[in-house]
């Protein structure tokens, strides 16, 4: 008897289908990709012709500048796991009171730009600080200097270890809880029992987040250049204020760029790893809440601590500031302009951002192959380089070849394009994914060209995702600090640059209304992210 | 005054002669290759205008890849291809899919969410004349009413008939069919198997079906094409792809097979259910070969009721009962082990573990020499 299931194993499916794309898509693609590599690119131009590049990263005041900065990436990445991991034990697996409010409340730093935190904690602790004027009529002239690493490490810790929290609590909530009842059947208690086979399988979490940690303290300006400590971002921008020569700033970029690709490497590859670690796979079945007891005083009271230092004193120093602001009379229209300017260059730069994030996402959806994947893993360098290595780089570019673009608002867009596509080709991706190739190709044996099927077809079905992509590009946009700094045309004030040079010069009352806008836009993004991790 | 009586308007598909006929497709010599994967392999056919044609294959034999080469989705390798007598496949020649005047039907119906159904059955048409075509088809599909709804809105065989009313409205040349049916549950597919053919049937449309699944293909097609990897075994009306399948493969895989092992003496195979003729050419006398007997051919005796004993190689055992509603197939499992299926109506059935001998009344079957590759 022939049976049928061996004839329907007979023969073997063929392989993905990638249809050439057309000559206009790849076009367009290509010119994207050459965008997000043209910093890089021009960096190593710069580096590569001069003669004395090597004795300048030998220089003792460079090696100066990579060892502060990361001795501070260290301090931090490590502060931010030992407060990340409590706190996303403490919310994920304990019986503590208001869990879904400490958790929304400690995610909430995340999202302050770090130039905010910066102001917060010279605002509310600097020498000439809120406190030191509450503290006033006690006879307090002046409080202990906290700038350089002290500072800079206290605001990156503070407004970047909810990466930590947010990996650590999603394998939490994910574990089996068999494997804990079955360590506590054998008869090791609470404590071995997390020491021993809890922390072993949160480790590739922990790693995780303390490599994005490491990527933002790595990157960050706003912070350190208020806090005044010589990291390679500050330095750089200083090097680049104070020298028309572009090649030490550029040596110094390119080093900076070297040790976050060092930071990337690391997390792509535990990513891959973590990613078998989690084969638990089936049904999940939540964990019971352990019981914390008499142990839930000092819990609350450290979640208190860093929500207080994190969320309470940054708001309360802005409403200190904005209270002794109008009481000198300071005015509020002052932040007008610069509100305008944010929101006309964050718009432009996420229409921009989704219109180029369409070629790379149907590159890489619809015609997967060699030259897709080049051309989104290119638009991905976006997403890999500082704002400032992407700003020098484009001030160097301009101010050399093309002096009549320098300090004007097409430069400022390209490079916030450059910086935020990789966030828009993310969304379209995603939402083209959802798109059956099927209705393409009905609307193409219906008479339609590929081009005018994207139009009249893809595009108007994936609307909704191109409009969040746009959104979510244009809350990051209205954050972005150093590229504006670098980039944008004279006396054109964002919010960010705003916020920073107030701060700098110690106007502290001048900088607390454009941090409470900032805070209002940095609470929109947070709602974003949470409804599209929703979504999904 | 006069009566005057209007003919129906019911226009037939012409019965002439096929060299009369013009042809909807021809392919030539079609190949398509996918790195080491032969998809499609040296397949010539001809499909002549009106005709429904199923293209059936186990997953993975090149169907849709065919499919998908007639629609230009994919370029052939070698060969050519087509449509309406005009050229759209070949060495020097590309059309792309947007100027072959084909249809398509997908499994998942592939209505554009963000139109409503008269908004997807206007899809492929010109502006002009567009409401009224559009209301001729709503109506053709038996969707009248519905015109404002959007897809979301409607039911899985609903969906198929919006799909089928957008692929049928500009009058393509050929419409392709890839697994319209799969997504429907049971029941809903064979009501809609019906409507579809009756309703290409009423536009005059030619058809290509690809399908793996040998009902809808035998039911719904005038000629059924089966492909295994890469090539065509055969092509022939529903009727003669069952009783005289040309291989061992087709008679597996349309309808179930008992390829009982036999030798031929005076031309006639010997098996041990009876002696056949064999269809088609004689055979040598002392040639070891297969017969093919479908399981409603097979009639069982119990052993228990035979007046002499039989021969005990004869003899097979029920070792499984499989029901189907009207009928009850039985697996026959003989002394060697090897077994059979026969199929008896519901209300002759026999118990699991009786002893039964079995023959067959067909006179010619399809013999298969064994050592053939197929």
């Amino acid at each position: 008897m022939v049976t049928l299931a061996s004839l329907r194993a007979a023969g073997t499916r063929p392989g993905a289908r990638t249809p050439a794309p057309p000559a206009w898509l790849v076009g367009a693609g290509v010119l994207v990709a050459m965008l997000g590599l043209l910093p890089i690119a021009y960096l190593l131009i710069l580096a590569g012709t001069s003669e004395d590049a090597t004795s300048l990263v030998l220089r003792d005041r460079t090696l100066g500048v990579l060892g502060r900065t990361l001795l501070l990436a260290a301090i931090v990445t490590s502060a931010s796991v030992l407060i990340g991991v409590p706190v996303a034990w403490l919310t994920a697996r304990s019986d503590l009171p208001g869990r879904r409010w400490w958790t929304i409340i400690t995610l909430l730093p995340l999202v302050v730009p770090s130039y905010v935190g910066g102001y917060a904690v010279v605002a509310a602790f600097g020498p000439r600080g809120a406190l030191q004027s509450l503290l006033e009529p006690f006879g307090v002239e002046r409080l202990p200097d906290l700038y350089g690493l002290p500072g800079a490490a206290l605001a990156l810790t503070l407004f970047s270890f909810p990466y930590v929290v947010l990996s650590v609590r999603a394998t939490l909530l994910r574990l089996d809880p068999a494997f804990e009842e079955v360590s506590r059947s054998l008869g090791r208690g609470p404590w071995r029992t997390f020491l021993t086979v809890t922390l072993p399988q949160l480790r590739p979490a922990i790693t995780s987040g303390a490599l994005l940690v490491a990527l933002y303290s790595l990157a960050d300006f706003g912070a350190v250049s208020l806090l005044q400590f010589d990291s390679f971002t500050r330095a750089i921008y200083v090097q680049y204020r104070a020298s028309f020569d572009p090649t030490l700033a550029a040596v110094l970029a390119l080093m900076l760029v070297a040790c976050t690709a060092g930071v990337l490497l690391a997390e792509s590859r535990l990513r891959g790893r973590g990613r078998y670690h989690r084969s638990g796979g089936g049904s999940s079945r939540p964990a019971t809440p352990v019981r914390l007891g008499a142990w839930r005083w000092p819990a609350l009271v450290f979640l208190g601590l860093v929500v207080g230092l994190a969320v309470v004193v940054p708001v309360g120093t802005i409403g200190f500031w904005l209270a002794r602001g109008v009481s000198v009379g300071e005015s509020f229209a002052t932040v007008w302009g610069p509100t305008l300017n944010s929101v006309l260059a964050s718009g432009l730069a996420a229409v921009l951002a989704v219109l180029a994030s369409i070629p790379v996402a149907v590159l890489a959806v619809r015609h997967r192959g060699a030259l897709a994947a080049l051309v989104e893993r290119a638009t991905y360098a976006g997403f890999a380089l500082p704002g400032i290595v992407i700003g020098l780089a484009f001030v160097f570019v301009a101010a050399r070849y093309l002096p009549f673009v320098y300090q004007t608002l097409p430069l400022l867009l390209v490079a916030y394009l450059v910086r935020f596509v990789p966030e828009a080709v993310g969304v379209t991706r995603a939402s083209l994914l959802q798109v059956s190739p099927r209705l393409e190709e009905v609307a193409r044996t219906l008479g339609r060209s590929p081009a005018r099927v994207l139009r009249e077809v893809t595009l108007p079905i994936i609307r909704p995702g191109l409009a969040a992509g746009g959104a979510l590009v244009f809350l990051t946009a209205m954050k972005e600090l150093p590229t504006t700094i670098l980039l944008a045309p004279t006396g054109f004030d964002t919010l960010a640059v705003r916020i920073w040079s107030a701060t700098s010069e110690g106007f502290f009352a001048r900088a607390a209304p454009p941090a409470l806008l900032m805070v209002v836009v940095a609470a929109g993004s947070l709602w974003f992210v949470l409804r599209q991790e929703r979504s999904r | 005054m006069t009566a005057t009586i209007e003919a129906p308007a019911v226009t037939m598909a012409p019965m002439t002669e096929p060299d009369s006929t013009p042809l909807a497709l021809r392919t030539l010599s079609l190949a398509k290759r996918f790195g080491e994967v032969v998809a499609v392999d040296d397949v010539t056919l001809e499909l002549p205008r009106g005709e429904f044609l199923g293209v059936l294959g186990p997953s993975g034999c090149g169907k849709t890849t065919l499919l998908r080469l007639v629609a230009g989705f994919e370029r052939p390798d070698a060969g050519g291809i087509e449509i309406d007598g005009q050229a759209v496949s070949g060495p020097r020649r590309n059309v792309p899919p947007e100027s072959r005047r084909i249809g398509m039907v997908f499994q998942e119906s592939a209505l554009f969410p963000h139109l409503d159904v008269g908004g997807n059955i206007a899809f492929g048409l010109p502006r002009r004349g567009r409401a009224t075509r559009v209301a001729e088809l709503v109506a053709l599909v038996g969707l009248a009413g519905l015109q404002h709804r959007m897809p979301h809105e409607l039911s899985g065989g609903q969906q198929q008939r919006v799909a089928l009313a957008r692929a049928l409205a500009p009058d393509p040349a050929l419409i392709l069919f890839d697994e319209p049916f799969s997504s429907l549950d049971a029941t809903l597919r064979s009501q809609l198997r019906g409507e579809v053919r009756d309703i290409l049937r009423v536009a005059g449309a030619t058809a290509l079906f690809v399908t793996h699944d040998q009902g809808e293909a035998l039911e719904i097609s005038d000629r059924v094409a089966v492909m295994r990897a890469g090539r065509i075994e055969q092509i022939s009306t529903p009727d003669e792809l069952y009783l005289r399948p040309i291989n061992r493969f087709v008679a597996g895989f349309v309808g179930e097979a008992n390829l009982l092992p036999g030798e031929v003496r005076h031309g006639e195979v010997q098996t041990m259910v009876g002696r056949f003729r064999a269809a088609g050419d004689a055979l040598a006398d002392g040639t070891r070969a297969e017969v093919l007997l479908r399981p409603e051919q097979l009639h069982m005796l119990p052993v228990a009721r035979l007046s002499s004993p039989p021969r005990p190689e004869s003899v097979l055992t029920i070792v499984r009962r499989v029901f189907h509603g009207s009928e009850v197939h039985h697996v026959l499992r003989s002394e060697t082990g090897l077994e059979i299926e026969a199929a008896t109506p519901s209300s002759a059935t026999l118990a699991v573990g009786t002893e039964v001998i079995a023959h067959a009344r067909a006179k010619e079957v399809p013999v298969y020499p064994t050592g053939d590759d197929a």
